[in-house]
Formats: C-alpha cells, structure tokens, sequence
C-alpha cells in the first residue's frame, strides 16, 4: 500500500463533487495524513483470512412478488426539486449541454453523447 | 415532578392515570422552550405529532389499554424518518424534506406510548465525534456550555442529559451513542448489529449503522430495547432470531461474572485523573463479584484504520443517492453531471465530503484490494480476537473514551477526531452489543463543573440480556452521578 498522493480532482470528478482549488488542496493533506495512518494495516498478516461484508449469520431473504401498498405518488413527487406532471424534472442527460431538457415525457432518440 | 422521573416511573404514573400523557408532553414541550436555546439539542420539535399521539395514548388508556412507554416524552436523532416531520441528518443537502414515512424503530416506540417531542442534532449523516459537524446548529454539553456533547449523537444524548426527553434514540456506526452518552454523563445502548430495523434510518454505513437507546438508567435503556429489538420485513438485515426481553428481573450482582480487561487498552496511556476514574470502575466490578480476567485484543489497535477505509467506503456508496434530483437541494446547471457537482458541493459540508472521497478512492480501481479488501479482512481478525477473548469472559469493560467531552474547536485535524473512536470502533466492525453507563466524573481546570466519564461494556453477539444485567448491577451499586448536579439545571432551578 502506497499512502500519501490521493489525486483529489480525479477522485472527487468519480466522486460527482466539485471542489474549489483551495479545497482540493486542504483535502488533500488532510485525506494523505489520514491515508499514512491506515497504510499501518499493511502490517496485519491478511493474506488468506475472508473478508468480512457483515457480521452476522445471515443469508439472503425473500419474500412472495406481491405487490404491496406503496407511498402515495404525490407526496413523493412533491418532495422533488422540480417536477412536471407525473415526472421529475431533471436536466438534460444526453444530448448537447446548455439546452434545457427535453420536454416530460418526449423521447429524442438518436441524440447519445 | 414526575417529569424528572425514567421511562418506567412515568409509564407507571400515566398507565395508573395518576398523570395524563397530554399533561407530559405539554410540561416537557414547556420545559424544552425554557432550556434548549442554552443547550441547542433539538433541530425540530414536535409539539403537535406529540400532543395528537398523547391524546390517544390517554384515550386508549381511559378503554383500560396500558402501554410500556406510557406518555415517556421521547427525543429522535434527526437521521431517523417521522412521517410528517423535517428530517435532515443535520444536513443542508436534504433542504426542507419531510419525512413520507415512519422508521420501524421510531413506530415501536409509537406504538408502545412513547410521545415524540422532537428531532436532535447530530454531526451531518451521523460523521463525527463530538456533533460540531452539523451544518444546522451547535449543540452543547449541559455539563460545561464551552464543551462538546459527543457525536454523532449529540443532541440526543443532551436532551436526555438536560431533561429535555425521558429516553431518546441515537443511531452507532462507530461509536456514535456511547461516546455521546459518556460525554454527557447518561446511559448510552449500541445493541448487536441486525438487531434493531434500520429501514427508515437514513443510511451512512450499511453493515454498521445500529439505533439504540439512550436514556437515565439501564433499566430504562432495556424497556426501550426490547419495545424496539426484533426482525422486520424491511430491513432484510435483522436478524432471524427471537429477542430476549431483557428489562425484567435484571439482577443487582455480579458474583460469577467474567469481565475481560483488554491488555492492549492499559489505562496507563491516559490523563491520571481519568485513569483513576476507571481503575476504580474496574475495582467496583470486582467488589460486587465479577472476576476480572486479562484478555487480549491484538488486532484492536487497528480498529480505527479499518473503520476509517470500510465507513467511507459504504458511505460514498449509500451518499451517492442525494444527487439533487427526487428530493432535497438542487442547484441547477445545464447538464445532469454538473448539476450533480453543484449539488452536492454545496449541501454537504467538509466532513461528509472528506468521507465521500475516502471511500471513492478505497473503492476505485487499483486502490480497491490494497484500501478496502485489506480492511474487510482486517475486520474479520477483529471480529476473531472478540471471539477468542470472549471464550474467556462474558463481558469486556474498557473506557468509553479516552477523555471527558472537550472544548469547542479542539480537534481541528480529522485524525485527531477520529481517534476519539478508538475504544468504541472495534466493537462496532464486530457488529457486538455495546454500551456506555456513567462510572464517575473528573473536575479538569476550568471546566465549569464535573465532566462525567463512561464505562464501556461489550458482550458476545445477541447477549444483550448479559450485557443489560452487568451493566445495570454496577449502575444500581455505584450511582456516580447521582450527588452531582449539572450546573445549568441547577442555575435554570434557582432562576
């Protein structure tokens, strides 16, 4: 384990964050002296030992496909930032930055990034 | 008043009709407006959801039902759904939401009487020790105002500690409701991992996120765990197995019990006055029967480094959904991956976003085996030196942490802050039952008054009944806190 240079502007464009030059800098150091001290785990023998995702004995569990009562559309649409009809109204995901999104419920094929 | 009374007295009072719920929940609302703009425990409150559901506690009453809890005003970590109210994990991402839905722990107690008084403070989506990260508010310790309450729990652990609620509910991802707890002198209950519903907890870390109890006494902390304890259908991670009631005929001594003191946690690595704080603790324990043994943990010193890689991984997994698009903050720019960007750079504050980026950058490709495989291997070694100890006793005691609640700003570098999770990380990855009951105060100078400390005591997986019972034993014989007054209570009773 390598510790110290975390690219931050890479990690936080993964991370879908944007950050100011001097955050990415203070993040940095902070993030690099943080990574120092868990690179202290190289010294654990780790080899062939599982790795634990949760701790309790439990496998995966199922139930009848049944649908069920859910909670009323309106009020989770009404907790959304904009929304238009019976739909969230997002910006535009494909296409050409810049435009406003494309009208509720219109498809524009063949517009792929 | 029975206002000052635990969760079983005034359950007691208000199943005997000598005291209304409705009366309750006015007189604590009143007593919340007088007290919280010194202490700042609460974001919300929630006089009205509390006044409607003591109206029919009362009624159901009035046709001959009883209740567990009874009237008990009860306080709610703001990262846990209410229907109806605000929910903000103590966040400027999540704006002015409004809960569609009750969390199934929240509706336990609901349905078991309790009466909701509001929702507290906590450090944004539970990441912090000592509640300074919440964008939304500073809570203060009642003990000392210039202090901490601990977190991420802080606001719970305050109203309960300035009885401004009877119990409360605090969530543990690594120590978030015992550290807290010590801090401001109450009872504090991480129970086992699976153990408690999560669904309607707003998720920071999958595998270890727990809600537990907080409150004035272990009994109380055991009423309240076992209304809550038990499998449902919607959250597919609790566990299968029957719930042991633990909050009757909980015994008062410990002859016969094995409690494991961990070597690598020698109390010499502490300030002398707290060290001699615990090694009383310790003493105690022996004189009411417990055999001290020594056990070992060689892996515990790598709790934090494990947590710090596998808590920001599951995070910056779980965090990924507030991207401004179904609900909370949008700042809007031409295209989705911008408006995203915007989002989230501006809702979430420093310490969510330090999380964010440790975790992406565990789990990215070519950092995955080294960063995260490594510490989920890591976790299962600790969860094996636990195993090993505990063939050699039943419960484990150790400090809850490593000093009483600090000033304000006193830990600026995040290291820093989190090794103040050192005694309370390693239980969490082995997913034990764990908790923090008052074992005594130091006077630091210039503190304002005595700054409570926590024994933390940990068993094996689902003995919560053992963990419950030793823990109430030594509160029942010892009482530390019991001659001190909080300086603020006493100031807001001669006012």
């Amino acid at each position: 384990m390598a510790s110290g240079d975390i690219d931050v502007a890479y990690v936080a464009k993964l991370a879908r964050l944007a950050l100011t030059p001097a955050e990415i800098e203070r993040f940095g150091t902070q993030l690099g002296a943080l990574l120092q001290h868990v690179d202290a785990l190289a010294e654990l023998p780790v080899g062939d030992v599982p790795a634990t995702a949760q701790v309790i004995p439990q496998s995966n569990v199922a139930r009848a496909d049944v649908a069920r009562p859910s909670l009323d559309r309106e009020v989770v649409l009404g907790a959304a930032p904009r929304r238009e009809g019976p739909y969230f109204r997002v910006p535009r995901i494909i296409g050409e930055a810049g435009e406003d999104a494309a009208p509720a419920g219109s498809v524009r094929a063949g517009e792929g990034a | 008043m029975i206002l000052e009374g635990t969760a079983r007295e005034i359950a007691h009072a208000v199943n005997a009709r000598e005291v209304s719920a409705v009366e309750l929940a006015d007189a604590m609302a009143e007593r919340i407006a007088e007290r919280d703009g010194a202490v700042g425990a609460y974001l919300a409150r929630t006089s009205e959801l509390a006044r409607a559901q003591a109206l029919r506690v009362d009624a159901a009453i009035r046709d001959g039902k009883t209740f567990p809890l009874a009237g008990v005003p009860l306080a709610l970590k703001d990262n846990m759904c209410l229907e109806g109210s605000p929910t903000t994990c103590g966040s400027k991402i999540l704006g002015n939401w409004v809960a569609p839905y009750t969390a199934t722990a929240v509706q336990r107690l609901l349905d078991a009487g309790a009466t909701p008084l509001g929702k507290t403070n906590l450090d944004e989506f539970a990441m912090g020790s000592s509640c300074e990260n919440s964008a939304l508010g500073r809570t203060r310790n009642p003990w000392d105002l210039g202090r901490v309450p601990g977190g991420s729990s802080g606001g719970s652990v305050a109203a309960v500690a300035a009885g401004e609620a009877t119990v409360a509910l605090g969530s543990d991802t690594g120590g978030s409701i015992r550290e807290p707890a010590a801090f401001c002198g109450v009872v504090g209950f991480k129970p086992t991992y699976g153990r408690v519903s999560r669904y309607g907890l707003i998720a920071f870390a999958s595998s270890l996120d727990q809600i537990g109890p907080i409150s004035k006494t272990v009994e109380d902390a055991a009423l309240v765990y076992d209304v809550m304890a038990g499998r449902d259908t919607m959250d597919a991670t609790t566990a299968e197995r029957d719930v042991e009631q633990t909050s009757l005929g909980l015994r008062e001594d410990l002859r016969g019990v094995r409690i494991g003191i961990v070597a690598e946690f020698g109390l010499d690595k502490l300030e002398p006055a707290v060290r001699a704080v615990y090694e009383r603790a310790y003493a105690d324990l022996e004189r009411l029967g417990a055999q001290l043994v020594e056990v070992s943990l060689p892996t515990a010193d790598y709790g934090v480094a494990t947590y710090y890689l596998v808590a920001p991984a599951e995070c910056s997994s779980n965090l990924a959904r507030f991207d401004g698009m179904r609900y909370g903050l949008r700042v809007e720019r031409p295209d989705v991956v911008a408006t995203y960007e915007a989002t989230r750079a501006a809702g979430f504050g420093d310490e969510v976003k330090r999380r964010i980026l440790i975790g992406t950058y565990a789990l990215s490709s070519g950092y995955y085996d080294a960063y995260y495989v490594r510490a989920q291997k890591a976790r299962t070694l600790i969860a094996a030196d636990f195993a090993k100890a505990f063939a050699s006793c039943d419960a484990i005691a150790c400090p809850a942490a490593a000093s009483p609640a600090f000033e304000f700003n006193a830990k600026s570098d995040p290291v820093s802050m989190y090794l103040m999770d050192y005694y309370t990380v390693p239980m969490s990855l082995a997913g034990l039952p764990s908790l923090s009951v008052p074992c005594g105060y130091v006077k630091p100078a210039g503190a304002a008054g005595p700054l409570p400390l926590g024994l933390e005591l940990s068993t094996p997986l689902f003995a919560e009944r053992s963990l419950l019972n030793i823990a109430h034993a030594y509160e029942r014989a010892t009482r530390h806190l019991e001659a001190e007054r909080i300086p603020l209570l006493s100031s807001a009773v001669s006012a």
